[in-house]
């Protein structure tokens, strides 16, 4: 019984990696497709950190730098549009039929969406270094080693999001016309919460939706270091959001793919 | 003369129409053109709303009554890209071959794509208008303001999808096209578009002021947060008719190229 749990974990393992292997192949294979994804964040942080940077003046904003404020922000926006990627691969797989391969595989469906989301957990991080590159050259305050991976950690998670959310609609719509439900649902996740200003100087409904946006959890957990200290308290509760989030989209995501199977 | 006139107006009438009906009938394509800067507005405004405190903001009512020219000239110069696109696929599928074989000016083909993009620049004038009034923006100059902005947005609608135009017509490639779509926003965050130059950091505060598109959404913004500037509405003018006029010299040069290479 052992024997055969342990020889399962290994092809499973297996098969989870060849997946990746797959997408990440399609970086170096099309490396145009890539670039939108990657460039796109950057050039939203530039321009509005040119744009909005004199928000800082205004009394109780907890920083100097608007470029520290926002990084968080354009690396959750970047692994945003990863994981919706992620999704629009998907319905060009299931429209050309080389997903149905897949499913007539002795593969338990996990797996398979285990594969993808991993994949698109490691692409998220092409943009969030190209961006940290960026940002760190027009003066991002170093965030510390420990901010730094935290903030990585969170990109990784919130791609993995992204890829569950991107991949629920995939097998709903079946057709990669569904990508910019995929893109807006997770730019509006993302921008909807303390992205511009922090709570105290929203205004409007804004206010109200940030406040109960589980995702502000996620953006002020990033935050840390780039701006103030990172500690456990504004730190766990991000954690947690990420992996609730995951845990009810993936049972989304895992129920598409069984309604295609039957 | 007068003949030939008449013939490539209608020519750019049927073919303006096309167009617009080719947009509406399929709105899951044209909606993002308003429903994205809907959202922007709607997070901007309220995520930077406060900024009108900051002391060197011009006097306004709120936040939305400045953000409005940008989320109008943003609307629109996505659509002058849609447009584009709309234009290049028409060129990849040889439908514009074939117009361009027919006994009518190649000029004709280019504007009735343009004329469309000005109607849907109208119509996104008058949503706007409509969205602002509802969420309480104030127009100080009434229904004159109403009118002069809608004809503004359609002629820079007409500019701005001249530039495209001329590079689906030089790039025969509906991709190439949707490629320069992040030059768009370049463009915008370099403009005042969303806050004023002078309080946007350099360098793109410095570009801001020379930008042409910061003149045209000053001549948008103005009568509703202001009073009429005669000097800014001039201003206005002088920056669609320069970019009309580049976008129409490179659509000529595009096509004098396709005549030289056959095509």
């Amino acid at each position: 019984m052992i024997g055969r749990l342990r020889t399962g974990w290994r092809t499973w393992t297996a098969m989870v990696l060849a997946l990746v292997r797959r997408a990440l192949n399609e970086i170096f294979r099309v490396p145009g497709a890539a670039i939108p994804g990657i460039l796109a964040p950057a050039i939203f942080f530039l321009g509005l950190t040119s744009v909005f940077g004199s928000l800082t003046l205004l009394p109780g904003f907890d920083t100097h730098s608007y470029q520290s404020f926002l990084i968080p922000v354009s690396m959750l926006q970047g692994a945003g549009f990863t994981g919706a990627a992620t999704g629009v691969n998907l319905a060009r797989d299931i429209e050309q039929g080389w997903f149905d391969r897949l499913l007539a595989a002795p593969a338990p469906r996990p797996v398979l969406l285990a594969g993808l989301v991993l994949s698109a957990s490691l692409r998220s991080l092409l943009p969030a270094t190209f961006l940290l590159a960026v940002g760190f050259a027009v003066g991002v305050h170093w965030p510390g080693l420990l901010g730094l991976l935290l903030a990585l950690f969170l990109v990784m998670g919130m791609a993995v999001v992204a890829a569950t959310w991107g991949t629920s609609l995939a097998f709903r719509f079946r057709t990669q016309s569904a990508a910019p439900l995929m893109q807006i649902g997770m730019l509006l996740a993302v921008l909807t919460t303390t992205a511009y200003a922090p709570q105290n100087l929203l205004t409007g409904w804004l206010q109200t939706v940030a406040k109960y946006n589980p995702v502000t959890q996620v953006v002020d957990a990033a935050r840390q270091g780039f701006v103030g200290d990172v500690t456990w308290a504004n730190t766990w509760p991000g954690l947690v959001t990420l992996i609730g989030l995951a845990a009810l989209l993936s049972f989304f995501a895992l129920r598409g793919m069984h309604r295609m199977t039957t | 003369m007068i003949d030939r006139l008449a013939t490539n107006a209608r020519v750019v009438a049927a073919l303006g129409r096309r167009s617009v009906i080719q947009t509406l009938r399929r709105p899951q394509l044209a909606a993002p053109l308003i429903l994205f800067p809907t959202a922007l507005l709607a997070i901007q405004t309220a995520g930077a709303g406060r900024a009108i405190n900051l002391p060197q903001f011009p006097p306004v009512n709120n936040f939305l009554s400045f953000m409005l020219a940008g989320a109008i000239v943003q609307s629109v110069m996505m659509t002058g890209n849609s447009g584009a696109i709309a234009f290049a696929i028409d060129i990849e599928m040889g439908f514009t071959d074939r117009l361009f074989a027919a006994p009518i000016s190649r000029y004709a083909v280019v504007l009735g794509r343009l004329a469309a993009t000005a109607v849907l620049g109208a119509i996104i004038a008058v949503y706007f208008i409509l969205l602002g009034l509802i969420f309480g923006a104030s127009f100080n100059e009434g229904l004159a303001a109403a009118v002069w902005i809608i004809v503004l947005v359609a002629a820079s609608a007409l500019a701005f999808g001249s530039i495209g135009a001329a590079i689906a017509l030089r790039t025969n490639s509906a991709s190439v096209v949707q490629g320069i779509f992040p030059l768009v926003f370049v463009i915008l965050f370099l403009s005042d578009a969303f806050f004023p130059a002078n309080l946007m950091l350099d360098p793109a505060g410095w570009i801001a002021q020379y930008n042409p598109l910061s003149f045209i959404v000053n001549g948008i913004r103005e009568p509703i947060i202001a009073g009429w500037s005669l000097t800014t509405q001039l201003k206005a003018v002088a920056a669609v008719i320069g970019v009309g006029a580049f976008g129409l010299t490179l659509c000529r040069f595009a096509l004098i190229g396709r005549v030289r290479r056959g095509v």
